[in-house]
């Protein structure tokens, strides 16, 4: 990004503001202390009207001048100074990158402020829900993981990026999409489709399935991550583009495709910028097999874990609905699990060719 | 095949007639039967002795002689000073460097009292001659095999005759011998035999030439040294080692260990020959004079109850005892409870002399000692003693700094704790360097459960850390499981006491560990908020672009981190208000601050110190040479010295393992 003499921004403010709690705390002689609001199922909810999850408000403290907190207390100190070194120079960085610049031999002793990344991963984020600012706004970027392709166009640090001409490869979604570094030029599709997997994501690539069907090509290899999330609802929210995900049918897909309706556990505090509750399952649903006729053979023995997730979900409220409640019920009375490349059984194609028209044709989905 | 030399006659049933052409008659078979010398059988199997290899033959030619040569001192009272000298012989050729070498003269000279000049060449030439065997007495040496064996061994690989220089006082002359051994005969040839004039007033000075390998490390000459300062701390020894370093290991103990008493047999001791023997041999006139006469802890009237059990009469000639009532008599003598054996017999180092050896050679933060009270095995009074020494020594002011500049990576840890324990093994004073697997202390090492104090130990193996464990076995015989004394055979009863001893001393080990532990745990919380202000106060200064009144803070949170750890309290746990080892007794703790607990005294020194080849300042109380464990003792006396106290703990005489 072009750089210019800048005024503190917003997020370097909350930043700043670590070291006023120290300070002032210091004055009045107390203990410096942080509220930290708890990243847990139990301070989770579900919003049904707003239809994504909220985090509750339970906090915890972490004060400076308690033995068992005192080092975490100090390592929190150093990850938002090194935050905030990175929004006076305006760039970006990973996590990794985050632990080496914290970490040093404090003054006259043997030990290390930090030892392993484990230490500091979680302080970033403990930040991000202290501070309400997202990772991206810390500056803090993952791998670029997802694949997007489809009649679209992208400005990318002034780049134009027409996502309709670069062949079957498409392009690499950064892991910050946020409006100020990326910008949506042009959008002529008519829905986006969020595929779990990368294979089945370059199948309807090479089929030039977005072509045929007018629609955007997501993909998150695995679980998506934010950068992905986000550009869906983007795409969404700005274009009003419907979103359908095309997962495995396992517990892990169906969680997947939660994840981008209602957020995750671990990150509810984001989901209000990154949920989709509008976000449609398209497949694979357990009723396709037989719908479909795939043979019994390609699926696979749902194990124990597979068992004890898929009974944890039946728990969630967001899947309360009763289409859901059978969805699960199903597949665990079949006992199988079935994943996307089972389909390749029938015909290389037959995902392009066959189940997604169906599908498409049929509107069979759940919400 | 019938064994040779046996006379038993046991053809009982003849073979069927013989082959045609027999190989060898009966006639020519017996002609080939005859004596076999005790020379003879030892040159063939050497290895029954110690001398397998050249590299354990100089060891044990050299501790055969100091084994000797501490014997006679302290049997004469004498506080003992022995120099021991090892040189490369060229052979004709200019000398090869000491790790290539393969001949070696080796020279050992005590102060002792000398040997009168007819037991100089049987003493030196001839096996199984000495003063030990037939006295029930703890000394290092057991049976008069060692010294001659050894002299032995160099006649064999080299030739040369033994050397000894030996002289009783300074108003008698000094001999000169060289002796050889006529190994059919068992007897010595005297190949010169000389008065001379020799610079010590008493002491003997053996010089042995052996083939030989000189190699530090385990199981090294070198190595025998060090732990026999460690258990001998009221000897002084000089080391002259064959690449021309000296060590002078400084006596550090002033007091010579009480001379041992001589015991008779204990009755549960003794086998049935060995009864049918004593019956034959004893001067008494009847059963009950020779039980209450000859054995210890029988009185008459517990004779005469033993008789009784065994249907004889108290008067009985014990010559008329054999057969079937001897019998009767050992079994009514095993069936009677008898008083354990007297234990003066035994001389234990003592807790303070191991602790005094442990703390001058063996670098560390904490050491113990434990001194078991006497138990018997099949009638053999024994004591076991046990230290240990554990931890680094504190490092001193300097070198800390150095150490802060390497910081750990990710993954690493702090090194050190990989290495285990070092077991250090002794009877008799003597240390025992091969063969640990097969020793009874070993095994009770290695049985202990040394995780209860606090120290890691894989299963089955001794335990990890910078320790240092010291077994000792004090008896009138220590059953070794060789002639070659490597090993201390496994009885019940040893190994018990030795796991006791063990135990104590890991209990000790353990209360240190976890007062460290606090100490440490105390100091660290103390010094947590201090460290973590630092970095605090510098990310907020960071943070608002170096505008901060960085002193300011740090006092204000300075204050706050003192009033929240308490000061007394903390102190207290560190030890610095000056309370010792409490709870710990026979122990030694070291710390960066002092060293606290049973610190040996500065020890009173020899008036001449130092002087290692001795030349100069001949004088009645400089260090003399000569010994030699079977030996008829001189007449010398044991002055006691005073002189100018040692140094303690030079530096350069405390290895580190």
């Amino acid at each position: 990004m072009a750089s210019k003499t800048r005024k503190p921004s917003a997020v370097e403010k909350k930043l700043i503001g670590v070291a006023d709690v120290v300070i002032s705390a210091a004055q009045k002689r107390r203990d410096p202390t942080l509220a930290i609001p708890v990243r847990s199922l139990s301070n989770v909810s579900f919003n049904e009207r707003k239809g994504h999850l909220e985090m509750g408000r339970r906090k915890q403290a972490r004060s400076f001048f308690n033995v068992g907190m005192a080092k975490k207390f100090m390592q929190t100190v150093l990850v938002a100074d090194a935050l905030c070194e990175l929004q006076r120079a305006n760039l970006t960085t990973s996590l990794r990158e985050i632990y080496y610049r914290t970490k040093h031999t404090i003054k006259n002793s043997h030990e290390n402020t930090l030892d392993t990344q484990d230490e500091s991963d979680p302080l970033i984020e403990d930040l991000e829900v202290t501070l309400e600012a997202l990772r991206e706004e810390l500056h803090v970027r993952a791998e670029n993981a997802g694949s997007i392709v489809g009649p679209l166009v992208l400005v990318d640090d002034g780049d134009q990026v027409d996502c309709a001409r670069l062949g079957k490869g498409g392009y690499s979604v950064p892991s910050i999409v946020e409006p100020e570094y990326l910008q949506i030029r042009r959008c002529t599709a008519d829905f986006v489709l969020l595929v779990e997997k990368g294979t089945q994501w370059n199948r309807l690539s090479e089929d030039k399935f977005w072509r045929r069907y007018n629609c955007i090509l997501l993909t998150g290899n695995g679980q998506p991550p934010r950068g992905v999330r986000r550009l869906a609802r983007r795409l969404h929210e700005e274009k009003g583009l419907p979103v359908y995900v095309l997962v495995d049918n396992d517990p892990w897909g169906y969680y997947i495709y939660s994840v981008v309706k209602q957020g995750s556990i671990n990150l509810a505090f984001e989901s209000q910028r990154m949920a989709i509750p509008k976000a449609k399952f398209i497949g694979l649903s357990s009723a396709d097999p037989e719908a479909y006729g795939l043979p019994r053979n390609v699926g696979i023995k749902l194990n124990d874990k597979d068992i004890a997730r898929a009974r944890e979900l039946l728990n969630y409220s967001w899947f309360q609905k009763k289409p859901w409640q059978e969805e699960i019920k199903r597949m665990l009375s079949i006992g199988l699990k079935y994943e996307l490349d089972a389909l390749a059984n029938k015909d290389f194609q037959y995902l392009t060719k066959r189940y997604l028209p169906r599908k498409l044709k049929e509107k069979d989905w759940l919400d | 095949m019938r064994p040779p030399g046996q006379t038993l006659n046991s053809s009982k049933t003849d073979p069927p007639a013989p082959p045609a052409k027999p190989a060898a008659s009966a006639v020519e078979m017996g002609a080939r039967q005859r004596e076999i010398s005790v020379s003879e059988f030892f040159t063939k199997n050497r290895h029954l002795l110690g001398f397998d290899n050249p590299r354990k033959a100089l060891l044990t030619c050299v501790k055969e002689a100091v084994d000797n040569a501490l014997d006679a001192c302290e049997e004469a009272g004498i506080l003992p000073d022995v120099v021991i000298k090892l040189e490369v012989v060229g052979n004709g050729e200019p000398a090869p460097p000491a790790s290539q070498a393969s001949r070696f003269r080796i020279t050992v000279a005590d102060n002792g009292p000398g040997i009168v000049r007819q037991q100089i060449p049987p003493i030196f030439a001839k096996l199984l001659y000495g003063s030990k065997f037939h006295r029930l007495r703890m000394s290092r040496g057991q049976q008069g095999i060692g010294i001659s064996a050894a002299g032995m061994y160099g006649q064999l690989t080299t030739g040369k005759p033994v050397q000894i220089i030996s002289r009783t006082s300074g108003r008698t002359p000094a001999h000169y011998f060289e002796v050889q051994i006529d190994t059919k005969k068992n007897e010595p040839l005297i190949l010169e035999k000389k008065q001379i004039e020799w610079e010590h007033s008493r002491g003997t000075q053996v010089t042995l030439e052996v083939e030989g390998r000189y190699q530090k490390g385990r199981a090294s000459v070198d190595e025998y040294i060090e732990q026999t300062v460690i258990a001998n701390p009221h000897v002084k020894l000089t080391y002259l080692a064959p690449d021309g370093e000296t060590k002078e290991l400084a006596r550090t103990y002033a007091e010579l260990p009480p001379s041992p008493k001589e015991i008779k047999p204990h009755p549960y001791g003794i086998e049935l020959g060995m009864l049918l023997k004593m019956l034959q041999d004893t001067r008494s006139h009847s059963v009950s004079g020779f039980l209450s006469g000859d054995f210890s802890r029988v009185s008459p009237r517990l004779a005469d109850e033993m008789c009784k059990a065994a249907g004889l009469s108290p008067r009985a000639r014990p010559r008329d005892v054999h057969g079937e009532t001897a019998e009767a008599l050992y079994k009514a003598i095993q069936a009677t409870k008898i008083m354990a054996p007297p234990t003066n017999c035994l001389s234990p180092i003592g807790e303070k002399a191991i602790l005094s050896g442990l703390y001058q050679q063996i670098k560390g933060e904490f050491y113990t000692a434990v001194s078991r009270p006497p138990a018997v095995y099949r009638g053999n009074p024994f004591v076991i003693e046990a230290g240990l020494a554990y931890g680094k020594a504190p490092e001193p002011e300097g070198a800390l700094p150095e150490k802060k500049a390497v910081p750990l990576a990710e993954g690493e840890q702090e090194s050190g704790d990989h290495e285990l324990a070092r077991v250090i093994r002794y009877a008799n004073r003597v240390p025992l360097l091969y063969q640990q697997a097969a020793c009874s202390s070993y095994k009770a090492v290695l049985d202990t459960t040394w995780r209860n104090y606090g120290v890691t130990q894989s299963r089955g193996a001794a335990p990890a850390g910078p320790m240092v464990i010291f077994v000792h076995m004090a008896s009138v015989w220590v059953p070794f499981t060789s002639e070659s004394k490597e090993a201390i055979a496994d009885y019940d009863e040893i190994r018990k006491e030795i796991t006791l001893a063990l135990r104590e001393c890991g209990r000790r080990l353990g209360a240190f560990i976890r007062r460290r532990e606090r100490a440490h745990s105390e100091h660290r919380r103390r010094n947590i908020f201090e460290l973590y202000i630092e970095e605090v106060v510098e990310s907020c200064n960071r943070l608002k672009g170096g505008t901060l009144p960085v002193a300011k803070l740090k006092e204000q949170l300075h204050r706050m981190a003192s009033l929240r750890t308490g000061g007394a309290k903390t102190d207290e746990a560190l030890g610095k208000n000056g309370s010792g080892p409490e709870g710990l007794p026979h122990s030694i703790i070291v710390t960066v601050d002092g060293v606290e607990g049973e610190v040996p005294e500065p020890v009173e020194a020899e008036a001449v110190e130092g002087n290692s080849t001795n030349g100069a300042s001949a004088g009645d109380d400089k260090p003399a040479r000569g010994k030699r464990g079977k030996r008829t003792r001189g007449k010398g006396a044991a002055p006691r010295r005073a002189g100018k106290p040692v140094r303690k703990r030079a530096a350069g005489k405390r290895r580190t393992r």
